[in-house]
């Protein structure tokens, strides 16, 4: 025997595409099912709209659209649907910009507004990469809410017609000796491990920060990639009529439907269905064997359209599909699988169960997209048809209980603008400039003490919990500045071009809260140049932008005044760079009571490398190399690593974004790699040269002596003025990087060398290579062991 | 090149076998996919069951696969002198098949480990190991939850006495008994390692490493000789 047969035996796998569809005995012969002909029938009778998070006038909306009451499977699909998380009500209007200010490029195949945006990288090869965040859940359950995350932003991938070829996650928590990061870090760390270690995805990167607002509101931010040929692009859609609805992947349970329960309570009164629960949970087997299963589907051309489950499930799927198809869909909800056959429907159309997915096939193609499905033990089912109707029609128990323009559900959404105006205390915290804090006397101390705060300390307990070597194609991953993988080789039968180097892909996410907190509009933009910056120090060319935008309540003012303006920093720093928001993911409410977080706009970055053999390696590689900074230096302290280590300080303005240098600086970073004339490199970002020169030490234990050219020595060790990178050349291409810097208008200022087994800043500090390392890699497992 | 066709067993849940099938043709092998549910081993001259969570390991690690079809057909042609390198998850099936003696339980630490890993080569008279130097200390990636080998003292002390420990971990990551990171039959023909030399291969990707080339390059040497 095998598993296989095994779970052929609960009676989901069809091969015929026909369901053993058995009337559940649960339903009691008291409680009536509110039909579309009830709905019209009993127009006055009162629904739990309110509990469902509608509005007023939204509920009254939806009574015009449809001319009558919704039944409580409509107001299921309504309310879920119009939601925040799927409507991006509050946040639409800014989102605009994103395409409004969005920089001409011929790499973007597909934009916002899909499941994630696909990038053009050249030889035929197209990647689609998307961030997308998992904050709520992973706060409540750590372990499965982290999880489920990844599987998430996985299914997203899928459903553009790739492979998934990576995952990176950003992640916030509150201070590391709070007693609640010790629940939710390892937590978080075993579910983004266990689910993503378990598809055989390498995790190449992300961050890793803390601070005391998100002490109760922990942000888990996954970031997939994926690999297709540009030509196989796959959309979400539901053409031609007569085309067969299948859905296919995990059976249908009673997860994250906390909702649905309210309706079902409040609508059928008698029936005690037991709370249910709020977190989904995850299987990281099922979701492996669909991602080969769907990946042989496409090859084989089986998949009209297609789209995952996530949030909102079945809901958002069919609505979704039939807005963008057609314009109308059958479904026959009694042919759902189900774990638990006692699911009201608007339990079944609400279920956020995980590993499930919804292809659209033609009637000829059915046999082999379900003996696809059964080769990898899928379970399958064909649940309903395409139709020209222009309306999404659901029957169960041979009732019609969904009759609605899938449109107005998926599309015709509300939408806010909402007020906003600056925070009260925002010129306040701005005006409390760090010039007054003490200067350190002895730096040598002060580095130490960075280099082992939270913040900055090596996140090794956290990425040696994940497979970062899977697939064989990871060039680079943490701790370098961004992941590095191989193209080429990844698709079966697809070699590197004939006799030419293999492609190469690269990624970062980067995101500030503190610089945020202190002015939204640089802060998002800063967080965007990081980025794009540890993609550029690998060599790589940045292409195109993701983002998870982190926030509090949109109905606070003070907040939305964050909103607006980090998402107009955002697109306009897109615009300067020249690289276009693909695709991302908003995530409101992180807040406890009416403290929201700090405004935290994750931004993720992907660039490419033609050749990805000439990649620049992290820090000094080896010794004899020239140690260079490149970029300007200024005394910016708003927002540092510094300031709140020394001083649990945070005000004034944070570091300028100067994304006219940034460009440069990218410019000849990836023709320095080009030529072969960067041996290592590194960028400066929190803790400045000090941290950027220590890390680099630690990168291959190659020690360095540098000076600093300038006369105070504490600003040019720990300014985080944006914009720089430190290199290690050889000697012999030094004169011409030199050049290719000034006719670039880079500031290039040799510091030193590479050699010996300490970083030694000449009468200024000396530490030993191994005691850095000491104070580096000790303080996450002395709080986590 | 070599005319030796090394078989890659996919498992539902096997993560490994792209690694393994390219570490495979990169020592000049060919690699021939084979599937859990089909009962033919197409004529290899070697198997390789590589890593994952085969069935997702929700029992024991291994302990379907060892049921799957193929099994069938590769346990008497293992026992019949077949040589079978298992790695990681294919360790922990060659355990559960009885075709290695002993069981690989959670971590000491009880966390997933995904490390750079320095090793000793204890054995190099199999057909995976003839490639090193005896005493050879080497690095392999490990990246494992369930790695801790475990075995009754009895097999223990039989295995160390009869020189069936093929590969030791220096610094040991998982409480493995003896430090034991890999082990063979009595003929030597079959080895199962928790390490993954199929990451430690390419100069440009993987463990900062070359050496799992040599547990390739010794099933070449053998094939040829045989």
């Amino acid at each position: 025997m095998s598993a296989g047969t095994d779970r052929k035996a609960n009676g989901q796998v069809n091969v015929d595409g026909n369901v053993d569809s058995k009337p559940g005995p649960e339903v009691r012969a008291d409680l009536h099912i509110d039909t579309v002909a009830r709905a019209a029938s009993h127009p006055d009778e009162p629904q739990p709209y309110a509990e469902l998070g509608m509005k007023d006038d939204e509920y009254e909306r939806v009574r015009e659209i449809l001319g009558r009451r919704p039944t409580s499977s409509e107001l299921a699909i309504y309310s879920v649907m119009w939601s925040e998380h799927c409507s991006y009500k509050s946040s639409k209007v800014h989102l605009r910009q994103f395409a409004t200010k969005a920089p001409k490029s011929d790499a973007l195949l597909v934009g916002m507004g899909e499941n994630a945006g696909v990038v053009d990288i050249g030889d035929g090869w197209a990647v689609t990469f998307k961030i997308e965040s998992h904050n709520h859940p992973s706060y409540v359950e750590p372990h499965q809410g982290a999880a489920t995350g990844v599987g998430g932003i996985v299914r997203d991938i899928m459903s553009m017609g790739a492979r998934p070829i990576a995952v990176m996650d950003s992640l916030r928590f509150g201070p590391l000796d709070a007693p609640d990061t010790r629940r939710v870090l390892p937590g978080v760390v075993e579910g983004i491990g266990s689910y993503g270690n378990c598809l055989g995805l390498p995790n190449i990167g992300g961050e890793v920060a803390f601070d005391p607002c998100y002490i109760g509101n922990p942000l888990v931010n996954a970031l997939c990639v994926g690999l297709l040929r540009k030509d196989r692009i796959k959309l979400a859609t539901a053409p031609g009529p007569g085309n067969k609805v299948i859905l296919f992947g995990a059976g249908t349970g009673p997860d994250g439907i906390g909702g649905a329960s309210v309706l079902a309570s409040a609508t059928f009164e008698e029936e005690s269905h037991a709370k249910r629960p709020a977190v989904q949970v995850g299987d990281p087997f099922m979701e492996k064997l669909l991602i080969e299963c769907c990946l042989e589907l496409f090859d084989a051309d089986l998949v009209v359209g297609i789209q995952d489950l996530g949030a909102a499930g079945i809901s958002c799927a069919t609505t979704e599909l039939a807005a963008k198809g057609t314009g109308g869909m059958r479904i026959d909800l009694d042919l759902v699988p189900l774990r638990d056959p006692s699911l009201r429907p608007e339990e079944i159309l609400m279920s956020e169960s995980q590993e499930r997915m919804m292809a659209v096939v033609t009637p000829q193609d059915v046999p082999a997209f379900l003996a696809v499905c059964e080769k990898w033990d899928v379970p399958a089912t064909v649940i309903g048809e395409v139709t020209d109707t222009g309306r999404l029609v659901m029957t169960w128990r041979g009732e019609t209980i969904v009759d609605i323009p899938p449109g107005t559900a998926a599309d015709d959404g509300p939408v806010y603008e909402r007020p906003y105006h600056e925070p009260a205390g925002q010129a306040a915290l701005n005006a409390d400039i760090p010039r007054n804090l003490p200067r350190p006397a002895d730096l040598r101390a002060t580095l130490l003490q960075v280099l082992s705060s939270p913040n900055i300390a090596s996140k090794e307990w956290v990425t040696s919990q994940y497979d970062r070597y899977v697939r064989g194609n990871t060039v680079l991953a943490m701790p370098a500045d961004a992941g590095v993988l191989r193209i080429g080789e990844t698709l079966a039968g697809a070699e590197p071009r004939s006799g030419g180097p293999a492609r190469g892909i690269a990624l970062a996410t980067d995101g500030n809260g503190r610089y945020a907190r202190l002015d939204p509009y640089a802060g998002a933009q800063l967080a965007l140049a990081e980025a794009y910056r540890n993609v550029a120090v690998t060599g790589a060319r940045p292409l195109a932008v993701t983002n998870c935008l982190n926030f509090g309540s949109p109905e606070d003012p003070e907040v939305m005044w964050q909103f607006a303006e980090a998402t107009r920093g955002l697109a306009d720093a897109c615009r300067a760079l020249g690289v276009p928001v693909t695709g991302g993911n908003v995530s409101f409410y992180n807040q406890t009571g009416t403290v929201a977080i700090h405004p935290t706009p994750i931004v993720g970055v992907l660039g490419v490398l033609d050749d990805v053999s000439r990649r620049i390696r992290p820090g000094f590689p080896s010794a004899g190399l020239r140690v260079v900074l490149l970029g300007e230096t200024f005394e910016e302290f708003g927002g540092s690593e510094w300031a709140w280590v020394a001083h649990g300080h945070l005000g004034g303005l944070p570091p300028q974004a100067r994304l006219d240098a940034e460009r440069a600086l990218a410019e000849v970073l990836a023709a320095g790699a080009a030529r072969g004339w960067v041996e290592g490199a590194h960028d400066l970002s929190d803790g400045g040269l000090a941290v950027a020169l220590a890390e680099s030490c630690l990168a291959h234990g190659v020690g360095c002596t540098v000076g600093t050219p300038g006369i105070d020595a504490f600003t040019e060790l720990f300014s985080e003025s944006s914009a720089r990178a430190l290199v290690a050349l050889r000697p012999e291409h030094f004169d011409a990087f030199a050049r290719l810097c000034a006719a670039k208008d880079v500031p290039f200022q040799s510091l030193g060398e590479t050699g010996g087994s300490a970083l030694t800043v000449s009468g200024v500090l000396e530490i030993p290579v191994e005691e850095l390392r000491r104070a580096y890699e000790a303080t996450l497992p002395a709080a986590m062991d | 090149m070599s005319d030796a066709r090394v078989g890659v067993v996919t498992f539902p849940g096997t993560l490994d076998d792209q690694d393994a099938a390219r570490a495979v043709r990169h020592a000049g092998a060919t690699a021939v996919p084979l599937w859990h549910a089909d009962r033919d081993l197409k004529g290899v001259d070697a198997v390789f069951l590589p890593g994952g969570f085969s069935y997702g390991d929700y029992l024991r690690c291994g302990a379907i696969s060892r049921f799957a079809p193929l099994m069938d057909e590769l346990i008497p042609a293992a026992k019949a002198g077949l040589p079978v390198l298992g790695t990681c998850n294919g360790f922990q099936i060659l355990c559960e098949a009885h075709l290695l003696p002993g069981a690989l339980t959670r971590n000491a630490g009880l966390r997933y480990i995904c490390r750079d890993q320095r090793l000793r080569v204890e054995n190099t008279g199999t057909a995976w190991s003839n490639a090193f130097e005896p005493g050879q200390e080497i690095v392999l990636p490990i990246k494992h939850g369930e790695g801790r080998y475990v075995a009754d003292p009895g097999t223990i002390e039989e295995l160390e006495a009869s020189g069936r420990v093929v590969f030791r971990y220096l610094g040991n990551p998982n409480g493995s008994l003896n430090d034991i990171a890999g082990i063979t039959n009595e003929t030597g023909t079959i080895v199962g390692l928790m390490p993954h030399p199929e990451h430690a291969i390419e100069e440009l990707t993987g463990a900062a490493s070359l050496d799992g080339r040599g547990v390739f390059t010794s099933i070449l040497k053998q094939l040829v000789n045989a």
